[in-house]
């Protein structure tokens, strides 16, 4: 198990390092990307370009800006300076990844207890009428993107610019330790529109899934026991969580992407609108340390849920 | 069997009084129990034969009211110590279910819950029933899984399903069925998923338990040498019907029915002649949906006549023997003359040409 664990953390290091290749690549190719460029001004002297290219460290090869990058990442954690408030990337994220943090988390344990007992009650009453309507439910929020669901969700409930003035709209965040109860409500409506395209694909798995689970012969044995049909259903979703669990990492890197749109819409000052403005302005340094985050968020839940799946299934782990 | 005839063995424990199942189907009704009666008497076995689809595995999950597909149509009655299992409401059922009565499957690998302990597994039966501490509970569990002649079972107790064999795996189903003593054991081709030595061991723990518990046991299988080995009676099910019932020396020493004989004629025999064939019942088992008219089965039988497609013969003794019921449209002494060649290792074909030969020449 340890040497699992270890090697699993090594070839998740190994993905970091593409990543970050990759976004390296992507961004210093890109024709308008020149970040010396846009500092620059208007109708720039080439000589004041040249300057900036050495300021930022942008004339050395590609490969050397690359070598430099991992070497600070690697040694000292160092995730360089924004190109425009020369600010250390690092303080940057630790700075903003409390609402970010706040909005996933919550959104994320929304998206599961909602997704599942939904996708519960529909495996057990399905074709019923409530089935029809929550699987009818889950696909139109599957189908729409979050965006579109957030604006859509602030005309009809922010308290400004909403028909029903109920809930905190855009740019109401504040901090947990600031204000429990308005960092509360001003991320009820965040969490809801970041957790319905999730929630919506574990309802249908779910449903699925149980389906399957209480068609097996050991359900049936539970019943030949005498249980009461309440313990019977719990041996039934035991079985049905397992494969929807191993999803449970990838979606994560979903919601993270989902998470820069919903900062974006609802104003929330996380790493996601940090993200969005870095691209706007071709400030790479801060692009790529969020990216960095970003994945690195990914590959450590997938680890965690491999791990993790050892210990639910008994037959995985004497494997 | 009429269920009226009086019985020489007491009260019955369980009395099964023309149960039919129906599955309402894409392509029509599923006729798999077509009006069953049958009576399983306390401390014996009952063999239930059939080959796969002839309604015998749904005729004993409906007794525990566990048909699983959604709108079976069931009516008749199953009369359990006198009440109706048909008839109760579910939670008076689950009471019965897994205390009076229990039942063990096919396959114990799929029938134990793969992510459970066995010990909790046999916690939960016994707590179903039984207001013990789970201290106790557990207890009882080392218990059982001893008393069926696992190993070690303080600590196999504490194993998953998959840590165990598939003859340990049976006898964990078979400990969990027998947790609250039970006085009538179903158990669905109990030894169908295992090796040959490994059934012989399983049937020989049956047995001993049988008679330790005293219960009633109802054997369903497909193979009559399970029956041969455990049953006091046997029942001989076809197309969702029984079509012969008698004690299991009577049935094996003069069965009545050609499908019986096309049973017993295709198992093979190792003291029997090494040239001796196998003959195989021809053609398949016929559909639910669309059952054979006349008797079901006169499209495989070998001695049918053109009017066995239209009579549809009733389950009546045999004449001088009020235990064993048949139900063929054959002559009594023409059925007896056929097995008499059958069993000199005539094919079907000879013995029926013999026989009305026979018969030409007596009248």
């Amino acid at each position: 198990m340890i040497r699992y664990i270890i090697r699993r953390v090594l070839i998740g290091i190994m993905i970091l390092v593409i990543v970050c290749a990759l976004t390296f690549v992507f961004f210093r190719v890109l024709p308008t990307g020149n970040p010396a460029l846009l500092r620059a001004g208007r109708d720039p002297q080439p000589k004041l370009i040249k300057e900036i290219e050495g300021v930022l460290g942008l004339n050395k090869p590609l490969i050397v800006q690359f070598w430099d990058y991992m070497k600070e990442f690697f040694l000292h954690f160092n995730l360089g300076y924004s190109y425009y408030s020369q600010e250390s990337v690092r303080g940057l994220i630790v700075e903003r990844l409390p609402a970010t943090l706040s909005l996933t988390v919550g959104a994320a344990i929304l998206w599961v207890l909602g997704g599942l007992s939904v996708g519960i009650i529909s495996a057990l009453r399905r074709h019923s009428f409530l089935d029809r309507l929550s699987m009818g439910t889950a696909l139109l929020l599957l189908s729409v993107p979050e965006f579109w669901l957030g604006l859509v969700f602030l005309l009809l409930f922010a308290n400004d610019i909403g028909k029903f003035k109920i809930l905190p709209g855009a740019g109401t965040y504040v901090g947990l330790t600031y204000d429990p109860w308005k960092w509360f409500t001003s991320l009820i409506m965040p969490w809801i529109v970041l957790a319905a395209g999730s929630a919506a694909v574990y309802a249908r798995l779910m449903r699925s899934s149980l389906a399957e689970t209480m068609r097996e012969d050991y359900i049936r044995t539970a019943r030949a026991k005498g249980l009461r049909e309440r313990a019977v259903v719990r041996q039934g979703v035991r079985s049905a969580i397992n494969p929807i669990f191993t999803l449970l990492g990838l979606e994560i890197g979903v919601l993270l992407g989902g998470a820069v749109l919903v900062e974006t819409v609802f104003n929330i000052p996380g790493i996601g609108v940090l993200n969005y403005k870095a691209i706007q302005s071709s400030d790479f340094p801060v692009v790529q340390g969020t990216v960095l985050l970003a994945s690195s968020f990914i590959i450590i839940a997938n680890i965690v849920v491999d791990i993790a799946y050892a210990y639910l299934d008994p037959r995985v782990r004497f494997q | 069997m009429s269920a009226a005839a009086p019985s020489p063995r007491g009260e019955p424990l369980l009395r099964v009084e023309d149960l039919r199942v129906e599955f309402p189907g894409e392509d029509g009704i599923v006729h798999a129990v077509d009006g069953i009666t049958y009576q399983v008497f306390p401390g014996r076995t009952l063999g239930i034969v059939g080959e796969s689809g002839s309604g015998k595995t749904v005729s004993s999950l409906t007794a525990l009211g566990l048909t699983r597909r959604q709108g079976a149509r069931i009516s008749g009655r199953i009369l359990f110590d006198g009440q109706d299992l048909l008839s109760l409401p579910e939670d008076k059922l689950r009471a019965i279910r897994g205390n009076d009565i229990a039942m063990i499957f096919q396959d114990p690998l799929s029938s134990l819950h793969p992510l459970y302990k066995v010990g909790r597994q046999l916690i939960e039966a016994v707590r179903a029933h039984r207001d013990v501490s789970r201290a106790a509970a557990r207890e009882r569990a080392v218990e059982l899984l001893d008393l069926v002649g696992i190993p070690d079972p303080a600590r196999r107790v504490d194993e998953y399903p998959h840590e165990f064999s598939g003859g340990m795996r049976q006898r964990v189903m078979i400990a969990m069925a027998l947790a609250n003593e039970p006085r009538l054991l179903f158990a669905d081709e109990p030894t169908t998923a295992l090796d040959v030595t490994v059934q012989a061991q399983i049937l020989m723990l049956m047995e001993r338990l049988q008679r330790e518990l005293g219960m009633a046991i109802v054997m369903i299988t497909h193979d009559l040498g399970v029956v041969a080995e455990m049953a006091d009676d046997i029942a001989v099910m076809y197309a969702g019907r029984i079509v012969e019932t008698s004690s299991a020396a009577r049935l094996f020493a003069t069965p009545e029915h050609p499908y019986t004989w096309g049973l017993l004629k295709s198992i093979p025999r190792l003291d029997g002649p090494r040239e001796q064939d196998l003959v195989p019942i021809p053609g398949t088992p016929p559909s639910l949906i669309n059952p054979p008219s006349g008797c079901h089965f006169h499209p495989r039988c070998p001695y049918a006549q053109p009017e066995h497609s239209r009579i549809d013969p009733a389950l009546e003794p045999v004449p001088d023997e009020d235990q064993h019921h048949v139900a063929c449209l054959l002559d009594s002494s023409t059925r007896k003359g056929l097995w008499e060649q059958l069993q000199a290792g005539n094919t079907p074909e000879q013995a029926l040409a013999e026989v009305a030969a026979a018969e030409g020449a007596a009248t």
